[in-house]
């Protein structure tokens, strides 16, 4: 691999990394901060792809389908928190685990009776079109660029959001000891309400502004669950910075297990096993700080 | 033409058996009632990411039943289904459920080449004999093949390996192959380098991406910087449309050739959309084949269904007319099994793909075409190779 | 009252199980051997999630193990010894318990979850992306392995009535294994891990040991589970050790109840029946299945058999007198 093909596999890798940080942010927030085990993370994200498909063919625009579905899913979120996830913040935690597994089931039957099982997908909105040539044979599409970007912002925005307001200051009580926040004389109810309504949306969100890298598909959501919480665990739980951190990491271990070649005693490791390359990182890195990257403090 | 409608009479039977199960009681149970009807048994996905291509298998197989009021060989057909959810870890259950317990005639099953693995395994063992209308997996057809089962679709050998042949043809005479890790993609992969090398191509690079992911950044940047004069790829479904976009987006479309198994192009041209104009694949069929078979099955298709056919349903479409003709042979006799398999061996089916007859592994012997993307469209461009014979390899029948 | 009620209960379970082969239908006698072994399995996974208070989502590694190696050592031709290839799964599944377990336990709470689940899956890629057994679309053990006793075979594992008999004994000896070794002081260790492990510690046990002890155990129960899965019907494949299984089979724990003998059987019971029942009903029955689930998870804190010890016939009621406290971190 020579010096430039190498900096632009970095590219890829820091790229992957941003989109990964985008699809696991809103699972920061529901699991990170608010404790809450969400296993149907993906089924949001899936649902958001979707959204972003159907809402740009009914309403004839990207930039329209966006807003729409944002709103969409914050609705989603609030009817979702009251009516299921209420009830499971002083339970086991396992049982957040069944109750969330369920609901991938009914999410995964409602899409294919609301919207079919084909494979869809999202044209790129004409003004992020373009591509930029990197080498005589290889451009980068702008779009990439854009979401990259876009992923960058909404991680300040996290970041401020949790550490420098008060919101993010009721938040930060309130996952600590809810009901000592409780007694402060803050609405709690309201509070959890909202902070899941925006995970719900933020994963949305991220289906929706993936959709057109993405492609529309049934199996989306199950594929990035995963990933989502290896980020948001690695990181360090409850930290935006860790899950960044770990999110450009694992955006890194993947592509260049994809391309490196290693060899142990003659079997060839690598790329054939590329496969693994992300469980045997979070693997080393759990085994080393057995609480994540960057941990936040929380007892 | 009567509309074919979906029954869940197997469903049913088995309510009636789950109450004699939780009574214990002595009630017969399914396969016990006796009845003159042909028990058809369909083992295909109809929830998960192949939902959509068991429901155009039964779809196809229905139409073809169509035609004789639903009757397979003069009797009536009671069908049996059961959903495998493309899931390998339930395919020995769900086999051996429609096998042993609804105790089918023949099987119909499946798409997912893991799950028919299982399948398989159950069906010799029983004896039960079983038409495959997708799955590729080699040793269907190949170790384990079997007189009792038979393809009515493809091996995985078949579909890539013309490929390679078109490619010298066309001047590409250094290619990197890219496709999934997994069984499908690997054999496609290796039957694609002996068929390119046989014809004069040499193989730069075979990349394996992990199974089902479809980040392709990293692999993209890595065939520019090989820089061969074509790339050959085996993808379906959702990576499919995702590859075709990545590669044009990298801006490789116009410099480096892309070719693929024609599964890359197949039920995603619409979501592939300006990304697919131009591409090449070879497969055993195409919409736009100009013969009166397909126009006449494509018309019924779309006025029984309001949906478009696919090769998944000519496949279906293809296992029912087997059927048919082995069924008229011995009128409707399922239970002479050596008549029916010999007239399964020596059927020859005018299919809407073409004619194609059984090899002695009992997989189809049926010409490949080669097919360019043009205006949304896989508009066949020739017979990349006539009446190609998978070999079978450690098959002793 | 109720102890009486549960002997009677029990009793009636038992000889309805013992005679089933007699009066049951083939497949039905195949698809209950097959709840068995699951039961078999969640059982053993419950033993870590409900009474050691580690929630494994890796918990298949050990289940496919035992079945690829027995595909592997199975000779082609011919069958393998009943109790040589037993041996060999259930202690290979074993070691490799204590080796994963040995590096896993290191953390607690979701790192456990997620290291457990990280090393399953290298295993599963292992196996799904090398040729060395059969890759992503699995391997056949052509001869089920046969069972002699000098020069007699008592069972005929190609019998369904006969591999139905095998799977019964071992399910009815795990339960009891499992009832003996929690009854015995390591059991109450354990329960005290699970409870608050800094106090076992300050206790001067030396629980790194019980927790590794107990995962070994575990994951040989899975492996038992995992080769019997193999031998009933010859084939074995990747999704054998996914995380998929894993998931569906802590599901099963967590539906039926955690921390009880009765709740992984009637966990693994219902979710196999209820989906061959809502597959009757619908092909959406998914949406059937995941309302269930979530219904459950609301309204039956403790599972089904949570709901069994509302009427009072509960091997836990009648059993042990301190159930105790649901988890105080995961």
């Amino acid at each position: 691999m020579d010096t430039y093909t190498f900096l632009i596999q970095l590219l890829n890798g820091i790229q992957y990394g941003l989109l990964l940080f985008l699809v696991a942010s809103g699972l920061t927030l529901i699991f990170g901060i608010m404790g809450v085990i969400n296993l149907s993370h993906g089924s949001f994200y899936m649902v958001g792809a979707y959204l972003a498909w159907s809402l740009s063919q009914h309403l004839g625009s990207f930039w329209i389908a966006l807003p729409t579905g944002i709103v969409l899913s914050v609705a989603l979120g609030m009817l979702l928190e009251w009516l299921f996830i209420k009830h499971l913040y002083r339970r086991d935690h396992l049982q957040q685990v069944l109750l969330t597994y369920g609901l991938i089931l009914i999410f995964s039957e409602l899409r294919s009776i609301l919207w079919g099982d084909d494979v869809h997908s999202v044209a790129v909105p004409a003004l992020l079109a373009g591509s930029i040539p990197l080498t005589e044979m290889l451009s980068y599409p702008v779009y990439r660029l854009w979401l990259s970007l876009v992923c960058v912002i909404l991680a300040g925005l996290m970041y401020y959001l949790i550490q420098h307001t008060k919101l993010g200051m009721m938040i930060r009580a309130g996952a600590s000891n809810r009901e000592m926040t409780q007694s402060l004389g803050i609405n709690i109810d309201v509070l959890y309400r909202s902070v899941f309504a925006l995970g719900v949306a933020l994963a949305a969100f991220a289906g929706m502004i993936a959709a057109p890298v993405s492609s529309v598909f049934p199996g989306m959501g199950n594929q990035v669950l995963i990933v989502c919480f290896v980020v948001v665990v690695i990181g360090g739980i409850g930290s935006v910075k860790g899950a960044m951190a770990a999110a450009l990491l694992i955006g890194l271990v993947d592509t260049f297990g994809k391309v490196v070649e290693v060899e142990i005693g003659g079997l060839r490791i690598l790329p054939e096993l590329a496969g693994m390359s992300i469980y045997v990182f979070m693997a080393i890195v759990l085994l080393w700080r057995p609480e994540g990257l960057l941990v936040r403090r929380q007892h | 033409m009567t509309k074919p409608r979906p029954e869940l009479t197997a469903r049913r039977e088995f309510l009636i058996g789950a109450g004699a199960l939780a009574g214990m009681s002595l009630m017969p149970l399914a396969g016990c009632a006796k009845s003159d009807k042909l028990r058809v048994g369909l083992m295909l996905p109809y929830t998960g990411t192949y939902a959509q291509l068991g429901v155009a298998i039964e779809n196809g197989f229905r139409l073809a039943l169509a035609d004789q009021d639903g009757k397979l060989g003069g009797r009536e057909v009671e069908y049996f289904k059961v959903d495998d959810e493309s899931n390998p870890a339930k395919a020995t259950d769900n086999a051996n459920e429609i096998i042993t317990r609804d105790k089918v005639d023949v099987l119909i099953g499946t798409v997912h080449s893991g799950v028919a693995m299982g399948m398989i395994k159950v069906a010799r063992e029983a004896g039960t004999l079983v038409l495959i209308p997708n799955a590729g997996a080699n040793a269907a057809t190949g170790e384990l093949c079997s007189p009792n089962i038979f393809r009515t679709s493809f091996s995985n050998w078949q579909p890539t390996h013309p490929l390679g042949k078109v490619m010298v043809e066309n001047g590409h005479k250094k290619a990197v192959f890219i496709t999934w890790n997994y069984g499908a993609g690997q054999q496609a992969a290796e039957s694609f380098s002996e068929g390119y090398t046989a014809a004069g191509g040499s193989v730069a690079k075979q990349m394996f991406v992990p199974f089902p992911n479809v980040e392709f950044q990293a692999l993209l940047t890595e065939i520019a910087a090989i820089k061969p004069d074509a790339v050959a790829c085996f993808f379906a479904g959702g990576g499919a449309v995702k590859f075709v976009k990545d590669y044009a987006a990298a801006g490789l479309k116009d410099k480096i050739p892309l070719y693929g198994s024609g599964f890359l192009t197949e039920g995603v041209l619409g979501a592939q959309g300006e990304a697919a104009e131009g591409l090449l694949t070879t497969l055993h069929y195409a919409d736009s084949l100009d013969t009166p078979q397909n126009r006449a099955f494509r018309t019924a298709y779309l006025d029984a269904y309001s949906a478009q056919a696919d090769v998944y349903a000519v496949q279906g479409y293809d296992t029912a007319l087997l059927l048919q003709k082995a069924l008229e042979q011995t009128g409707g006799d399922i239970g002479k099994r050596d008549a029916v398999i010999a007239a399964m061996e020596g059927a020859v089916i005018d299919s809407p793909r073409g004619q194609w007859t059984m090899s002695r592994a009992h997989n189809p012997i049926q010409d490949f075409y080669l097919r360019r993307v043009e205006n949304g469209d896989n508009k066949v461009v020739g017979v990349a190779w006539k009446a190609l014979e998978d070999p079978a390899r450690g098959c002793n029948m | 009252m109720s102890k009486r009620l549960l002997i009677i209960g029990l009793s009636i379970g038992a000889v309805l199980l013992v005679a089933f082969p007699l009066i049951g239908d083939r497949f039905y006698i195949q698809f209950v051997t097959r709840i068995l072994i699951m039961a078999m399995f969640a059982g053993s996974l419950n033993l870590l999630v409900g009474y050691t208070g580690l929630v494994s989502l890796g918990h298949a590694a050990f289940f496919g193990i035992a079945g690829y190696i027995l595909a592997l050592y199975a000779p082609e031709t011919h069958a393998a010894g009943f109790w040589s290839s037993l041996l060999l799964s259930v202690s290979g599944a074993a070691v490799m318990a204590l080796i994963i377990g040995a590096l896993v336990l290191r953390t607690s709470g979701i790192f456990f979850i997620m290291v457990t689940l990280a090393f399953a899956e290298m295993l599963f890629f292992v196996f799904h992306d090398t040729a060395i057994a059969g890759g992503s679309d699995g391997i056949y053990i052509h001869e089920r392995p046969v069972l002699m006793i000098g020069s007699w075979q008592p069972l005929n594992f190609a019998n369904p009535s006969h591999f139905y008999y095998l799977v019964l004994v071992f399910s009815i000896g795990v339960i009891l294994f499992m009832r003996t070794v929690l009854r015995s002081p390591f059991g109450q260790v354990i329960a005290g891990i699970r409870v608050n492990e800094h106090r076992m510690r300050a206790l001067g046990f030396h629980t790194f040991r019980y927790k590794l002890v107990c995962f070994v155990i575990a994951g040989a129960i899975a492996g038992l589970a995992g080769y019997l899965a193999a031998v009933q019907f010859g084939v074995v494949n990747p999704e054998m050790l996914g995380w998929h299984l894993s998931g569906s089979v802590l599901m099963m724990v967590i539906l039926g109840g955690m921390g009880t003998l009765a709740g992984p059987v009637l966990g693994a019971f219902s979710m196999m029946f209820l989906e061959e029942i809502f597959q009757a009903l619908t092909k959406h029955w998914q949406l059937l299945i995941g309302a269930v689930i979530v219904l459950v998870a609301l309204f039956l804190p403790r599972g089904l058999a949570g709901l069994l010890a509302k009427f009072n016939i509960s091997p836990a009621a009648a059993g042990q007198s301190r159930r105790a406290p649901p988890h105080a971190d995961v």
